[in-house]
């Protein structure tokens, strides 16, 4: 195992009958020349090649300029799109037509004689090492860093210290409160109306066919001084099934009312809006990884990367016959975070 | 006419005088200004990165001065009727401004997206020159792990340059980012609140993304590319292996004039072709999307391509019995394996890989000659494995446009990934070594036995063999010009006196590695093989008494191009003049 370059330098050893262990490098092969290398007329054409695109590129941004002032975007997305077309070609010709001259040009005309230069191994010599290091060792030594353990040690604490200064407001502030109990609840609770998304008109029971889908935001959600936030957080899908179909746990059969669901709209995976309801088969799916849920089984997971059924929100209807929740979902919406079952 | 030249030589002659006085900066014109590049189409790779770079500063800086990263909300009036009305934030009606009221504005936005695209494309592609030719071995190891970082951090800015518009659909890409920073243990909440400012999604997120997007990662990137560049200067480009290049010399053209013309031409067509893309192909109409809202969300969305692998790898993974609770703490392995355990373990094979080739072949050698792929069959066959493990994420991150377009169940595709995933990184490995070894094959075949000409010649005895023309010697040194590697050879366990020696255990595991690297190999031709093949003449012709067999075109293996019906007469160490002289 050899550890320096020398040995890339091929050394000829030689086998018993003379003839060389290793092919040798036969060097540079012949000069192959172009035709504007010896025709006049070859190299005088290449040139006025390079001339006439250089010329392409003036012709671009004289069009592109044209097109600027004389076609603007406009009122629909036709002339816009009208308008970008002109300028993106003509950016184009100005552009290309310049690299392509100056490509050509290095191709056609300029010296394709393969020159060489030598490499030299990366590493410095034993005397400019020893050198360093002799210079390391004297800085050292006027310092007295060794000699001074408690200056060592000052400077050491001071310059560990200084960045907090920085750190800690920034860590302080950039989280805002940092409460990240909010996650726990949503703007639902007791007798909060359950209204069209994004209308906010409350809904009755008696709207709510089998097999329709109501987006659900709760009532009053644009008083909210954070309503995106809270949007994020109570955003809900509303389905009537036939209660046939309707599987529910004993202790769930009051959350429905006559076969309407209403489940979390975000994903128990990482929190897309779960919008995609397959009637026949009261499946709901994530468009964004495909978790899909069992709306007439209690929004279990039946495929995809989600662990967790959806959240269901309790309801039932008040007294003029308006969907209302009976209480906020009975644990946190949306992806899974460390302390959410605390 | 010949005034004017003296006089424009004058004001040049005067101005390099006036800065060589003060900066010296004739000396640097001196040893760069001729300084030697090799020439290869797959060294302008990296250059399309750096051009790409260039033109998402230029156009960047058009974007910045009309884009409002504010989530303040407005009315939306202007042009574009459809969204006359709609409340919007203002990042977003800004945007709409950008592509409708500013002339140009909407190229300027269509030209940085595609060049982002294509910054991240040349990366990749570059970055792959790289390792398939072993570019990464010392001395530049260091600048692989320099290029690797800049890979990261093209990905920061793609993907905070992407939600700025605060469309529907980069809004949701936000949220998916929350989701999976929730999943990290004990501080994912934490960092959550981090990154928004609070609850998702806040009202600070688009103007720190945009700061992120604009400041910090650009300039980090072009400090880094200053790096990168210095250290090619410094170690000197590699080139490929070739007659004339060796390890201690570089073999090119001078950058003035021709990488002047070449290189700087080369950003101009790199330019060209982005504002082609920007002018005629639509990117990121946000204003189909509409403004983010957290309730809707589009069927069939994709993130840019350079995530598509990440979205994949959520996509596989299997959500029944992944979320695990410990002691009434929530681990989500559904979320953490995908987005944070597999992506971690595909970049750092990569940022790891010339550390863990150098040791486990124990070569501490520099190289500035580049491999052939197929010569380094191991670490072919490993970037092609990490490829495919790569390539079905991408594929599993648009299955649901698969099962669209060939109607097909996004259930089934979905299980077919997942065992595709496991599966063919493995088969890729095999075959990928297999191919290589067969192209060494290939390579000693030619050298050994030249190229066919499909002349047959009847010699008067009634044989038949085929002419072969020899292999010039330019032609035949790129074929066996690599030096044959073995396996690491470690000294015995005891010493003579039967004591165990120190570190064995070490050089054991590493000895096997080896092996794993070089033990199946094809050695390059030596002089004596070919010698050898030259004089026996067998083979162009079957040994004398086999029955006739017709074996041409049979490819490599045999080596026999002719056929004969009758034993040859022994010709000695004499080489057939047929043979040789074409």
């Amino acid at each position: 195992m050899t550890t320096d370059n020398s040995s890339t330098e091929v050394e000829v050893r030689r086998d018993a009958s003379g003839l060389p262990e290793r092919f040798e490098n036969p060097g540079l092969a012949p000069h192959q020349e172009r035709m504007a290398d010896n025709d006049p007329v070859a190299d005088k054409r290449a040139e006025r090649q390079v001339v006439i695109l250089f010329a392409l590129s003036v012709l671009g941004t004289i069009g592109f300029l044209v097109a600027y002032f004389l076609v603007p975007p406009g009122e629909t997305v036709a002339s816009m799109r009208l308008s970008n077309l002109l300028l993106g070609t003509t950016l184009f010709l100005g552009m290309f037509s310049i690299g392509a001259a100056a490509v050509h040009w290095a191709k056609v005309l300029m010296s394709d004689h393969e020159r060489q230069e030598q490499r030299h191994p990366q590493r410095s010599d034993e005397k400019v090492r020893a050198e360093a290091i002799a210079q390391l060792k004297d800085g050292a030594e006027d310092s007295g860093i060794a000699r001074r353990g408690v200056l060592k040690g000052a400077v050491v604490t001071a310059l560990a210290l200084a960045p907090l200064s920085i750190v800690v407001p920034l860590v302080g502030e950039v989280g805002g409160d940092w409460n990240v109990s909010k996650f726990r609840h949503t703007l639902w609770k007791q007798g909060k109306k359950l209204t069209r998304d994004p209308s906010g008109e409350p809904i009755r029971a008696s709207e709510v066919t089998v097999g329709s889908v109501f987006h659900v935001i709760p009532e009053g959600l644009r008083d909210e001084e954070l309503w995106i936030e809270e949007k994020a957080k109570a955003i809900v899908l509303m389905v009537r099934i036939d209660p046939n179909d309707l599987t529910e746990r004993e202790e769930r059969k009051d959350w429905s009312y006559e076969g309407i669901v209403a489940y979390s709209k975000v994903c128990t995976h990482v929190g897309c809006p779960v919008a995609l309801y397959e009637q026949q088969t009261h499946h709901l799916l994530c468009p964004c990884h495909q978790s899909t849920f069992d709306m007439a089984n209690e929004a279990r997971v039946v495929f995809g990367p989600a662990s967790r059924p959806l959240p269901q929100l309790p309801i039932t209807v008040d007294d003029e016959g308006y969907l209302v929740a009976r209480s906020d979902f009975h644990e946190p919406i949306g992806p899974s975070y460390w302390e959410r079952l605390k | 006419m010949s005034t004017s030249t003296t006089a424009a030589q004058r004001a040049a002659g005067g101005t390099a005088d006036y800065l060589d006085q003060r900066t010296g900066i004739s000396l640097a014109v001196k040893n760069f200004a001729r300084k030697i590049f090799p020439d290869h189409w797959s060294f302008l790779l990296g250059e399309i990165a750096l051009y790409s770079f260039v033109v998402l500063l230029i156009t960047g800086v058009f974007l910045t001065l009309f884009f409002v990263p504010s989530m303040g909300l407005v009315e939306y009036e202007g042009p574009f009727a459809p969204m006359n009305g709609v409340e919007m934030s203002e990042a977003f009606a800004s945007t709409l401004d950008l592509s409708f009221e500013v002339t140009g504005g909407l190229l300027m936005r269509q030209i940085h997206h595609w060049a982002a695209l294509l910054f991240m494309a040349s990366i990749v592609t570059h970055m792959m020159r790289v390792f398939f030719t072993g570019a990464f071995r010392k001395p530049r190891e260091v600048n692989w792990l320099v290029g690797f970082i800049l890979m990261i951090l093209g990905l920061a800015a793609g993907f905070t340059g992407y939600s700025l518009p605060d469309d529907v659909l980069s809004g949701n890409g936000l949220r998916i980012t929350d989701g999976v920073v929730k999943s990290i243990p004990i501080v994912g909440s934490y960092m959550s609140y981090f990154i928004f400012g609070g609850e998702f999604p806040g009202e600070h997120i688009i103007p720190r993304l945009f700061t992120v997007h604009i400041l910090l990662v650009p300039a980090l990137i072009l400090a880094l590319i200053g790096l990168h560049l210095f250290f090619v200067v410094l170690h000197k480009h590699t080139h490929f292996p070739g007659p004339g290049r060796t390890e201690r010399n570089v073999v090119g053209f001078p950058l003035f004039p021709v990488y002047v013309a070449k290189a700087g031409g080369f950003f101009f067509v790199v330019f060209g072709v982005l504002a082609l893309m920007g002018g005629t192909m639509t990117i990121n109409a946000v204003w189909n999307y509409g403004p983010y809202d957290p309730s809707p969300v589009s069927a069939g969305a994709q993130p840019d391509w350079y995530m598509l692998f990440l979205e994949g790898s959520l996509r596989l993974m299997p959500g029944q019995g992944t979320e695990w609770d410990l002691w009434g703490y929530t681990l989500s392995l559904n979320v953490l394996i995908p987005a944070v355990v597999i992506p971690g373990i595909l970049f750092t094979l990569l940022a790891a890989y010339p550390f863990i080739e150098a040791w486990a072949t124990g070569d501490k050698r520099e190289h500035h000659v580049l491999d052939r792929p197929r010569n380094a069959p191991v670490r072919t066959a490993t970037g092609v494995a990490i490829l495919t493990a790569f390539f079905i994420l991408i594929l599993a991150g648009s299955n649901d446009l698969i099962a669209t377009h060939f109607a097909l169940s996004i259930n089934d595709i979905t299980y077919v990934f997942r065992v595709l995933f496991l599966v063919t990184p493995f088969l890729a490995f095999w075959a990928t070594k297999r191919i290589c070894l067969g192209l060494q094959r290939k390579d000693r075949e030619l050298v050994l036995h030249g190229h066919e000409t499909g002349r047959v010649v009847r010699f008067a005895n009634g044989e038949y063999i085929e002419v072969h023309k020899p292999l010039d010697e330019y032609e035949r040194w790129i074929r066996v010009h690599h030096e044959p590697r073995r396996p690491l050879e470690i000294e015995p366990a005891e010493d003579e006196h039967g004591v165990r020696r120190k570190g064995y255990r070490m050089d054991a595991i590493r000895a096997r590695a080896s092996r794993f690297f070089y033990e199946d190999r094809v050695e390059p031709v030596t002089p004596a093989e070919l010698a050898a093949a030259h004089s026996h003449g067998e083979h162009d012709a079957l040994p004398a008494g086999e029955p006739e067999t017709q074996e041409i075109g049979a490819g490599s293996g045999g080596g026999r191009h002719a056929v004969t019906g009758a034993p040859l007469p022994d010709e000695g160490d004499t080489p057939r003049p047929s043979v040789q002289d074409h």
